[in-house]
């Protein structure tokens, strides 16, 4: 555990990361407690046409929707939604994606050729257009676009594990315990997984981020929750009759996604210098600044 | 000559890499709960209008044999015919084509044009204030939802100050087709307002796609050049002597631009994946709005046309962005 | 006549979190017309440092120079412009021999376009250019650049590149180590340099490859009268090369002797125990007890005296004065050992 308070201590003197880990940890406390903070937490479903699209005030913080609905209330709400696809997302991703990458990276011989090919291929189709496509085939619904995302992001921890699971392989203390007779379950759970942990946490923070703005780009396109489920993406798609009078209503949910995944992405960067060795902040700010000087 | 044999061997492993595509897209296309059939007869069609209809377009035959016609007809050039505007979806993609790439060039030239100086100049003076202005642009370029930006820039330029069309490709009738590219078909027509028509209508879509486009290229720049200015052959040149501006603009910049331009194939798919969003917001006539539409219609034959030719599309830049990077760096001609 | 390089007084820092380190304090260093000076000292002792100060490329920051003076043919370089140091000095007056012959040369580019650009900014023929900060679209006159491909043909000859013709097509890594270290030489050589800093330049080749390029580089300085600073932490190789050494220790030098009487008659403490620490016959190694100390709070007076057998109390309150035991021997150190070979 020592390791995790060192780690967390370091992420508090990294300024950036720490605007990432706070965002995070107020969406965490956001969607927890949604219905207390919510000052109109029925509107989540309850509709009331002579309260629509009033501008923000006080007893409407960020105004009300087509529907009468408090976006202030509704938002709070969509954050769970919002944690709950990129758990499940990015958690499924990574369950698909890290066995076959380890299983690629030690059958070195046409199985593992044809498993990375096979994820190649996933990553050579775009993967917004996977996703629609899988959305839309599937029927729009939450679950499937959930679904649609973790079918589209594996292969990128696959990639991630290989190239890592490669590198270790190639390393001294690896061949070591390979030729001392390691079972390869062994040598994975003891050795390769705690060398990589570090940089799949950061592919998950960064995976994160991608997965929720995927997410709200299918919404948007009308793929994921239907109403009157509070979804960002499909708020903003909604907003889009009533501008330009009614500018509240899609300037909320837009910046609440903005929020969110930059939470991640920062707390992914801060994660990966802190984590990662390899890719610690260079010091080549003297040497940038000598070139820059003529000297 | 390596070069040759690269580009061979690249091109030979887009046939395997295809039909990966199709067959995933066939499959999930395959395993839909709605009825394209039923939706392309019509909500008055019999039970054996359907049947008949099903049959015509091969659909009561088995998986394997419908991806093998459709293998075949592709090989053919032939993606088949979309259920919906009835005509070959070659044709229609054809037809889009230009107005995508239109866009997703422009923004790429745009990302390239500014994103490189600004990495270089934002390494160069670390943790200056444009260093740190560059910083938070480019953070926020990977956080923010493209659709939502668009709307954002449609809400400030077009609504509010009414600068800029909220919409669309071009006012009245297009001049005639030549690239299919309006900036340019403007101007071998020779007409002058006809070009500030279409930029105006390009702009603001190209700038929402070029956005995470710039930040990706600005931040790898940026690591690429601070990596590459500690290198002992920097060194060396500025022992001998060497004028600073040729280094940093010819000596490190080639070096640092490795990162960024293996960047630039795997933006290409994020361009083309924001292009379908970004048209859908600012009813843009290409690929992506076609895309969308399809799929909403449940217009499989188009969908699996679109997804093979991004894919396909996709492939052949990437490919480009290797045999640049070959170009760039002659080490990797050994690998 | 005047030594060509003159370092006096020379103090240099460096801003780490811990404080100021003072990597050179107080350094003083002369090299005649066409001597071939070895700088002699343990890594971290300010050989790279004080090679990098009279090229003017230290960092700064965190580099601060405190104090002191570099004259090159009379001109303080210390005080001269940016500009003018670029343009008429480096590459010019003094040119550089890289420590890592692998990585010095930039590896996406021709070896012809590197040595040719070097020779459009810095061929003999042609001038240090006046106005506008010289760029990427400065013009490279033809006709100048015809004599400078040929003078570049024939310094690769003279480095016994095979083919220069096809060298110069090629990239830097189609060649061995060696042949890069030869092109760095002759990158070196071309520009018609009055002095040339080569840091540790054969440290990163084998032993029989290393000999050969010292004793090219030994040839071609002579024949042209080229004046070396050559730092190194090997006697042996510093043997090979050089006309005098001088020693340092902890950024400070302790002594500074021709080459034969330094190795007949070495007098400073450190200077005879670093040729103790020489590998001998049988292959043991004898180390010099204690530790290099640290640059942040170094001892006081004689930065060695923590260590050295002879020291007495006042080793530790001033560094010792200059002392010439014999003409062209110099030596600051105030217990000297008896002055015969060491064992």
């Amino acid at each position: 555990m020592s390791g995790f308070a060192r780690i967390l201590r370091k992420i508090a003197e990294d300024r950036v990361a720490l605007i990432g880990l706070v965002l995070i940890v107020l969406l965490v406390l956001v969607a927890l407690f949604a219905p207390l903070l919510a000052t109109h937490p029925e509107d989540v479903w309850e509709i009331h046409p002579e309260l629509r699209l009033l501008p923000p005030s006080a007893e409407h913080l960020f105004g009300t929707d087509r529907m009468g609905g408090d976006i202030y209330s509704r938002i709070l709400f969509g954050a769970r939604l919002t944690i709950v696809i990129g758990v499940v997302a990015v958690g499924a991703s990574l369950l698909i994606g890290v066995p076959i990458g380890l299983l690629a990276a030690f059958y070195a011989n046409w199985f593992g050729d044809l498993l990375m090919r096979i994820s190649d291929v996933f990553l050579a189709v775009p993967q917004v257009i996977l996703a629609i496509a899988i959305a839309q085939t599937l029927g729009p619904s939450l679950p499937n676009v959930i679904l649609a995302l973790s079918l589209t992001y594996w292969p990128w921890f696959t990639r991630l594990v290989y190239a890592e699971t490669k590198r270790l392989q190639n390393e001294v203390f690896i061949e070591a315990t390979e030729a001392l007779g390691a079972s390869p379950w062994r040598l994975i759970v003891l050795h390769i997984l705690p060398n990589i942990s570090s940089a799949i946490i950061v592919r998950i923070s960064l995976g994160m981020g991608f997965t929720i703005l995927t997410a709200a780009a299918l919404g948007f396109l009308g793929l994921g929750a239907q109403p009157p489920v509070p979804e960002w993406g499909r708020m903003v798609a909604e907003s889009r009759e009533f501008l330009p009078m009614a500018w509240w209503y899609a300037l909320a949910p837009g910046l609440a996604i903005f929020l969110v995944v930059m939470g991640f992405n920062l707390l992914g960067d801060g994660l990966r210098d802190v984590l990662d060795p390899r890719l610690r902040k260079s010091p080549g700010r003297r040497a940038a600044a000598a070139v820059r000087r003529g000297s | 000559m390596y070069l040759l044999t690269f580009i061979v061997k690249r091109l030979l492993w887009l046939v395997p890499s295809v039909f990966g595509i199709i067959v995933i897209t066939f499959v999930i296309s395959h395993v839909i709960p709605a009825d394209p059939v039923r939706l392309a007869a019509g909500d008055t069609a019999t039970p054996e209008q359907v049947a008949a209809l099903r049959e015509e377009l091969g659909f009561d035959r088995p998986l394997v044999v419908q991806l093998w016609y459709y293998v075949q007809n592709l090989v053919q050039g032939d993606l088949g015919e979309s259920l919906f505007t009835g005509r070959p979806v070659v044709e229609d993609l054809l037809g889009r084509l230009p107005a995508t790439i239109e866009l997703t060039l422009v923004a790429m030239i745009f990302s390239i044009v500014v994103g490189i100086p600004l990495g270089v100049v934002s390494a160069l003076r670390r943790n200056s204030l444009l260093d740190h202005v560059v910083r938070i642009v480019t953070v926020s370029g990977l956080a923010i939802a493209s659709f939502w930006l668009g709307i954002m820039l449609q809400l400030a330029f077009a609504m509010h100050f009414d600068w800029l069309p909220l919409g669309g490709r071009f006012d009245g009738f297009p001049p005639p087709t030549v690239t299919g590219f309006l900036l340019i078909d403007t101007l071998i027509d020779g007409d002058w307002e006809g070009f500030g028509n279409a930029f105006s209508h390009l702009l603001l879509p190209a700038l929402t796609l070029a956005f995470p486009a710039l930040a990706t290229i600005v931040r790898f720049t940026r690591a690429g050049v601070l990596d590459v200015i500690q290198s002992p052959y920097v060194l060396h040149e500025r022992a001998m002597g060497f004028p600073p501006s040729v280094i940093v603009w010819k000596y490190v910049l080639r070096n640092a631009l490795v990162a960024t331009v293996t960047q630039i194939g795997l933006l290409f798919g994020i361009l083309l994946a924001g292009a379908v969003v970004i048209e859908a917001v600012f009813d843009w006539p290409g690929l992506g709005y076609y895309a969308v539409n399809s799929i909403v219609m449940s217009d499989y034959n188009a969908v699996l046309g679109f997804t093979v030719w991004a894919g396909v599309i996709y492939m052949l830049v990437n490919l480009a962005v290797d045999v640049v990077l070959v170009l760039i760096d002659p080490r990797r001609s050994a690998a | 006549m005047p030594p060509l390089l003159s370092v006096a007084g020379l103090r240099v820092g460096f801003d780490t979190d811990a404080g100021r380190a003072q990597v050179l304090d107080g350094v003083n260093l002369e090299i005649g017309r066409g001597e071939v000076v070895g700088l002699v000292g343990e890594s971290g002792c300010g050989k790279t440092t004080l090679a990098r100060s009279i090229l003017g490329i230290l960092p700064r920051p965190p580099a601060v120079i405190e104090s002191g003076r570099i004259d090159l043919d009379g001109t303080d370089l210390l005080t001269l412009p940016a500009r003018a140091m670029n343009d008429a000095i480096r590459g010019r007056r003094i040119t550089y021999i890289p420590q890592d012959p692998l990585g010095s040369l930039n590896p996406v580019f021709r070896v012809g376009t590197q040595i040719m650009e070097l020779m459009k900014w810095k061929s003999p023929d042609g001038k240090a250019r006046r106005g506008r900060w010289p760029g990427l679209f400065t013009p490279y006159p033809h006709k100048r650049r015809r004599a400078d491909r040929a003078r570049v043909l024939e310094a690769l000859r003279a480095v016994q590149i095979p083919d220069p013709e096809a060298a110069l097509r090629k990239y830097p890594h189609q060649f061995s180590g060696g042949q890069r270290q030869r092109l760095v030489i002759a990158m070196a050589l071309l520009t018609e340099p009055r002095l040339i800093i080569a840091d540790e330049p054969t440290t990163a080749l084998d032993v029989t490859i290393q000999a050969q390029i010292l004793a090219l580089l030994r040839r071609l300085v002579k024949e042209r009268g080229i004046s070396v600073l050559f730092t190194t932490h090997d006697l042996g190789t510093a043997y090979e090369l050089c006309d005098r050494i001088v020693v340092m220790y902890a950024g400070q030098e302790v002594e500074s002797a021709p080459i034969d009487r330094f190795f007949a008659h070495p007098a400073h403490p450190y200077t005879r125990r670093l040729l103790e620490s020489l590998p001998r016959p049988d292959g043991s190694v004898r180390e010099i007890p204690g530790e290099i100390p640290g640059l942040v709070h170094p001892p006081g007076g004689c930065r060695f005296h923590p260590r050295c057998p002879n020291a007495g109390s006042e080793c530790g309150e001033h560094r010792p004065p200059v002392d010439m035991p014999e003409a062209g021997h110099a030596l600051r150190c105030y217990h000297p050992d008896p002055m015969e070979p060491p064992r």
